[in-house]
């Protein structure tokens, strides 16, 4: 068992970036490894995105045409599973995404691989792999190792690792997939509804409430001192599942990133990975929460340990 | 014959403010644990309750692997509308992770024979999203992970799902039954438990099982049983965060200048 096994992500025809980031991840423990770092493509027509997966440091590009080019869980684990049997790499990386929360877990149960996930640091001690989590909701870094496992297979975190760049000349070779019935029949895809106007992607000042606000009524408050302040006002998760304000507000990985924002004031939200992917990027990130221990404070520019009802009260009166 | 929906419930740990790391470094001091219900169990029960509540015979029955203080979680699920509670648990369980903790669940369903089984996407505490779909592995049933929406009739060989996927986008499936299903929050709104109906839990019995009841050892379980084993937890660096001290009225003085530069540097 030597070398990395990266399995790359497509949707709707396109490859996802998180692909890259999983490439340069095991470009940097090619060393530790001890052999080639191999990329498979699952799809009908995986040839397509061999030219993009050419980046520096992969070896060799195994290709798996099977499935209908939307993923179904079956299929995947099919062909990652034919993968990590003709190439028997110690080290498995699979992106921390909705399609491998759907299929990661079958191939390690079965398997009897050692499995971790949404791992954000992936080192080697003396040959034995050790990947970094976090624990707690987010409160403590949890280190993991593996013993006895032959085969570890790890999801990795997005936007951890800088996506592989440069190109490589890899050898790319068609691997067959065992036939199997999939119980899972892929449809349509559907975009949430946009039941407001408001573009958050565009927002260059968001002001985002979280459960911390605690009760719908003090949604209003906290919308004057938006429109106050000039902001646009945005929420975590809970506050659109429970239709306080509407899902197009919401930043986060299901919702929406906050790409062009430049100030972003985060009251009453604990700082969960999910929320984080969409605007830990943000230049100027300020939380208020009550919890001095809350992981938004390991992202924020500025952090304010207090109520957020007096906190927005009192910030309330200098707009 | 009834349709019996097993759904199964974590009660998960969240710290107390100050919680410190234990002597062996290996998890947190079990003294600033504040145990409850999962929040993505909820959901999933909630969804399991739903589908009693639209008629036929329906069964609901909430399974957790955990020691006895989990009794007070499997109580509120039991108020909230299940029909039994399980739970199981040996010595041996202690250290398992989300493999581990599937091989257990996945022979109460083989125990139970449910003909769909639930579980939330993930714990808010350790956040695997791994255990639901795991069982589905160990059973060879059809699986889908961040479902959102579920439409069924009783007695159906299918279901049409939704899954939730990344950026706002959802895709409609069709799936084979019996299914594991990892249910997502927002699938609906789940009740509060009223005060008669948490009297009602308190008198109900909730079943104990063992490793001999489900034919496991002890092998297959706890930290020898796990995909993974815990050598080091730690608290992370606290990043670059510059906290704003001072009284209210400073701390909200300091913040307004922070935002007026910041607008006057973009108008
Ligand atoms: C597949 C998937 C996708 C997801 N997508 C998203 C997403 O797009 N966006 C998203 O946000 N989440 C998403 N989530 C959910 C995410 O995991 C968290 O559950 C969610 O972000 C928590 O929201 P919160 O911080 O508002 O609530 P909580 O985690 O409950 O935090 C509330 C915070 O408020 C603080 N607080 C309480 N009262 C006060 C007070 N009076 N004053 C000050 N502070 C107070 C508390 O200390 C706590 O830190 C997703 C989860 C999954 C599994």
């Amino acid at each position: 068992m030597s070398g990395i096994l990266v399995i790359a992500e497509h949707r709707r025809g396109e490859l996802r970036p998180v692909s890259l980031e999983l490439i340069a991840a095991a470009e940097s423990l090619k060393a530790s490894s001890g052999g080639p770092v191999t990329v498979a493509i699952v799809g009908p027509s995986p040839d397509t995105f061999v030219a993009a997966l050419k980046v520096t440091g992969v070896d060799e590009i195994l290709t798996l045409a099977a499935g209908s080019g939307d993923f179904d869980p079956d299929t995947q684990a099919a062909a990652v599973s034919a993968a990590i049997a003709a190439r028997s790499p110690s080290l498995v990386l699979i992106p921390h995404s909705v399609d491998a929360f759907g299929y990661a877990a079958v191939l390690a149960a079965q398997g009897g691989y050692g499995f971790a996930t949404d791992v954000f640091k992936i080192e080697s001690d003396s040959g034995a792999w050790v990947a970094t989590r976090g624990g707690y909701g987010q409160k403590v870094n949890v280190e993991l190792d593996f013993p006895g496992k032959a085969v570890v297979l790890l999801t990795v975190r997005a936007a951890v690792y800088k996506p592989a760049e440069g190109s490589s000349n890899p050898t790319v070779t068609a691997l067959p997939v065992p036939n199997v019935s999939a119980h899972v029949r892929p449809g349509e895809y559907v975009e949430m509804s946009q039941a407001d106007d408001v573009d958050m992607t565009a927002a260059e000042f968001i002001m985002s409430i979280g459960r911390g606000i605690g009760e719908e009524a003090r949604v209003p408050q906290f919308r004057e001192l938006a429109d106050a302040m000039g902001a646009t006002l945005g929420c975590s998760r809970p506050i659109a599942d429970s239709g306080w304000l509407p899902k197009s507000r919401q930043v986060g990985q299901s919702g929406k990133t906050a790409s062009a924002c430049k100030l972003y004031i985060a009251m009453g939200i604990s700082g969960a990975i999910q929320h984080l992917a969409g605007m830990k990027h943000v230049s100027t990130i300020v939380a208020v929460n009550a919890d001095p221990g809350a992981s938004i404070f390991s992202v924020a520019k500025y952090g304010i340990v207090g109520d957020i009802m007096e906190f927005g009260e009192e910030l309330k009166t200098h707009f | 014959m009834a349709t019996k929906i097993l759904v199964a419930v974590k009660q998960v740990i969240a710290l107390d403010e100050d919680f410190e790391i234990r002597a062996d470094g290996k998890d947190v001091d079990a003294d600033f644990f504040l145990r409850d219900l999962n929040e993505w169990d909820d959901f999933s029960l909630e969804e399991a309750v739903k589908i009693k509540e639209a008629g036929g015979e329906v069964e609901v029955v909430v399974v957790t692997v955990g020691p006895e203080e989990a009794d007070e979680s499997l109580r509120k699920c039991l108020a909230k509308g299940a029909d039994r509670a399980v739970r199981i648990w040996d010595e041996s369980m202690e250290g398992s992770d989300s493999q581990a903790i599937a091989r257990v669940l996945a022979a109460a369903i083989k125990h139970e024979k449910p003909d769909l089984v639930f579980a939330g996407v993930q714990s808010s505490d350790h956040s695997f999203a791994s255990t639901g779909i795991a069982v589905a592995g160990l059973l060879g049933w059809p699986h889908a992970a961040v479902v959102n929406q579920f439409d069924f009739s009783l007695g159906a060989t299918q279901a049409t799902i939704r899954r939730e996927l990344e950026g706002g986008v959802l895709q409609m499936m069709n799936i084979d039954l019996p299914a594991v299903l990892s249910i997502q929050l927002g699938i609906n709104t789940p009740r509060y438990a009223s005060l008669r109906t948490i009297k009602q839990a308190a008198a109900k019995p909730i079943e104990t099982l063992g490793l001999g009841d489900l034919s496991l050892n002890a092998a297959e379980v706890g930290e020898v049983g796990s995909a993974s084993r815990v050598r080091r937890m730690y608290i992370p660096e606290k990043g670059r965060a510059q906290m704003i001290e001072g009284s209210l009225a400073e701390q909200a003085a300091k913040l307004a200048a922070i935002i007026k530069e910041f607008k006057g540097a973009t108008v």
